[in-house]
């Protein structure tokens, strides 16, 4: 039978296939709910406050969209991948923590404890998946857990070596200028300054979508969250396709970490609880289901940036920061009811 | 590549050829429940041993010892006449076992072709800028399926979309673009109605002419007399028949897979029970 086999060569074109417009392929695209919602709240800020459509105030939002979208996008690999990770929010502030008090008790230059942290993060993500798929509770459970062991311990800890709930400064140490042209320095063009946390933002996103596109890897991030028994029938290494999914939040935690260590130089061992949830949210605005096996970095990335224009947005119109919650509790039910539809659409089988 | 599959089909005269796979006497135990025992089966080249048994006949176990999901307590496993104990179902990937499960066989939300190559997806590039080969992909994927006689519109619609018939298809069409040598399916008629099931008889005859050995888990004794070599019928953990095809007719064979003497008491039993009170219904819409 292969002699009359068509060569596979053949174009995989049919004319049963109406041309398809581009609006029509959009609508089907996982970022189709965060990409709308994005415009509606540009408009309503640009309509309410005045102030917000100024150059200086866009490289604001861009710069708090930018902090959430570095774990947001992490974090919605994760999520196509089947898995949460609720220890996302600490272990940012665990790598600040490392770096700094690392770099001030043990060396005399900060990149030796930037690197020493980029490790320990990366050992933490390697924890939270291991755990997972060596045991059987879900993820929810075993992150949940890696979320109160790190808080317990960072507050612990600093206590323990700096005596009071925040780290030592370390502006003074060898490195710590030319780290914090890194994580945290300022690009001024034209005469808007730019954070670099929104390059840092921009790689995370290309970076993302190339693997989750374009590799083996992204397909089987795919397989493991919408279907993980068929894949690993089919050979997909699941275990570590979900361990390096926990790496990739951990790396993120890490640039993170060290844009919050670089940019204020001391560190409050108390911060980041609670983000984990405004990463998921940002995630899941952004077309990522909470089921796994669908999703995409740039939703994620659209995600953060509802963040980022309603957080500053409310602040240029002059309203009660309160509203806040609110508008982010309305942006996440109307992006969870498009995903139902989405995910009906697509698996409107038998 | 695509006469991989084709180049098997020179099967040497029967009579002198070692099978493909064969199991002798195998036998399975969970701790201390007989999930399979003293099961002989035999999958040549070219052919089609069906496995016919009812719910808990033991026929998933059988199914995962084949496919390197499980192994066995006892007795002898071979793969082309060599003492084999799979330790993964990659291993039994790699030594041409291809098993299509009945719902696990592919991810629904993604497309076609990425559920065409998972697992195995060709690349191109080096180093970071190593990626898969989309185009091939999507190209191969819709060359394969045609060959099977499957007709796509759009190899980028989630796998979901497609009827469950299509679904066995595309991992049947799959497995043997693959390089299967032997194709394991577990129950792919089981949910489907009359005419799909009649369209996936035909892919597992097209598998089976382009030479591959099959292994039909049913228990629907119509569809094994169509296309089956040999039946082995499980009944509790146990084998209770194994027959040639021209040893048996259909209605013995149907009659074994019923379970032979206790269908008669059952109709025996049936008619002995008391007729239902039709007429207080009677008046019911």
């Amino acid at each position: 039978m292969s002699t009359t086999a068509p060569a596979p060569g053949k174009p995989a074109t049919d004319e049963r296939l109406l041309k398809t417009s581009p609006l029509k392929k959009f609508l089907g695209r996982p970022e189709l709910g965060s990409v709308v919602g994005a415009v509606a709240v540009f408009l309503f800020f640009a309509v309410v406050a005045d102030s917000f459509l100024r150059a200086a105030s866009l490289a604001t939002v861009l710069y708090a969209a930018s902090t959430i979208g570095i774990m947001a996008v992490p974090v919605a690999l994760l999520m196509i991948g089947g898995e949460f990770d609720l220890s996302a929010g600490v272990m940012v502030t665990t790598s600040a923590l490392i770096s700094s008090m690392f770099s001030y008790q043990m060396t005399a230059n900060v990149w030796v404890g930037v690197g020493v942290s980029l490790l320990a993060t990366l050992a933490i993500g390697v924890f939270n998946g291991v755990m997972l798929i060596r045991t059987d509770p879900p993820s929810f459970i075993i992150t949940l857990g890696t979320f109160l062991m790190l808080t317990g311990m960072n507050l612990g800890f600093t206590k323990l070596i700096s005596g009071t709930v925040s780290t030592k400064s370390i502006s003074d140490m060898e490195g710590f200028s030319s780290a914090k042209d890194v994580f945290a320095s300022t690009i001024t063009i034209g005469d808007v300054d730019f954070k670099i946390t929104i390059v840092w933002w921009l790689a995370m996103i290309a970076v993302a979508t190339w693997i989750l596109l374009r590799t083996r890897a992204g397909n089987w991030i795919f397989a493991v969250g919408g279907g993980e028994q068929a894949a690993r029938a089919v050979g997909v290494p699941v275990g570590r396709t979900k361990i390096g999914l926990y790496m990739g939040v951990a790396f993120g935690a890490w640039v993170s970490g060290q844009h919050l260590l670089f940019n204020y130089d001391v560190v409050q061992s108390g911060e980041g609880v609670g983000n984990e949830l405004i990463y998921i949210i940002a995630a899941v605005i952004g077309g990522c289901l909470i089921t796994g096996g669908y999703g995409s970095a740039v939703g994620a990335a659209v995600g953060a940036l509802i963040f980022g224009m309603t957080s500053k947005g409310i602040v240029y119109a002059e309203w009660n920061p309160d509203w806040f919650k609110f508008f982010l509790g309305a942006m996440l039910l109307l992006a969870t009811l498009l995903n139902a539809w989405v995910r009906k659409r697509a698996e409107a089988t038998k | 590549m695509t006469t991989e599959a084709a180049d098997t089909t020179e099967a040497p005269a029967p009579g002198d050829r070692t099978p493909l796979v064969e199991l002798d006497a195998v036998s399975k135990y969970y701790g201390n429940i007989r999930a399979l025992e003293g099961v002989s089966l035999e999958v040549h080249a070219g052919e089609i041993s069906c496995v016919l048994g009812d719910n808990g006949a033991g026929k998933s176990t059988l199914i995962k010892i084949i496919a390197g999901l499980h192994q066995h307590d006892a007795g002898t496993f071979r793969i082309e006449g060599e003492d084999t104990r799979l330790s993964s179902p990659r291993e039994a990937l790699d030594r041409g076992i291809a098993t299509v499960y009945q719902d696990l066989a592919v991810v629904p939300l993604m497309p076609v072709w990425r559920n065409f190559f998972l697992g195995s997806e060709p690349t191109k590039g080096v180093g970071p800028l190593k990626r898969m080969d989309v185009d091939v992909m999507r190209r191969t994927t819709h060359a394969e399926l045609l060959r099977m006689g499957i007709d796509l519109r759009d190899v980028d619609q989630p796998i979901g979309t497609l009827s469950g018939g299509e679904r066995q298809c595309v991992a049947i069409a799959r497995a043997v673009y693959f390089g299967a040598k032997v194709l394991v399916l577990d129950e792919p008629t089981a949910a489907l109605g009359v005419k799909q099931s009649g369209v996936v008889l035909k892919y597992v005859a097209a598998a089976r002419d382009a030479g591959l050995g099959v292994v039909l888990i049913t228990h629907n004794p119509h569809h094994a007399y169509l296309v089956g070599n040999r039946f082995v019928l499980l009944k509790r953990g146990t084998m209770s028949g194994s027959h040639a095809r021209d040893e048996i007719t259909l209605d013995e064979l149907t009659r074994q897979m019923a379970g032979g003497s206790e269908l008669d008491d059952l109709r025996h039993e049936l008619e002995r029970a008391p007729e239902p009170d039709l007429k207080e219904h009677g008046d019911a819409p």
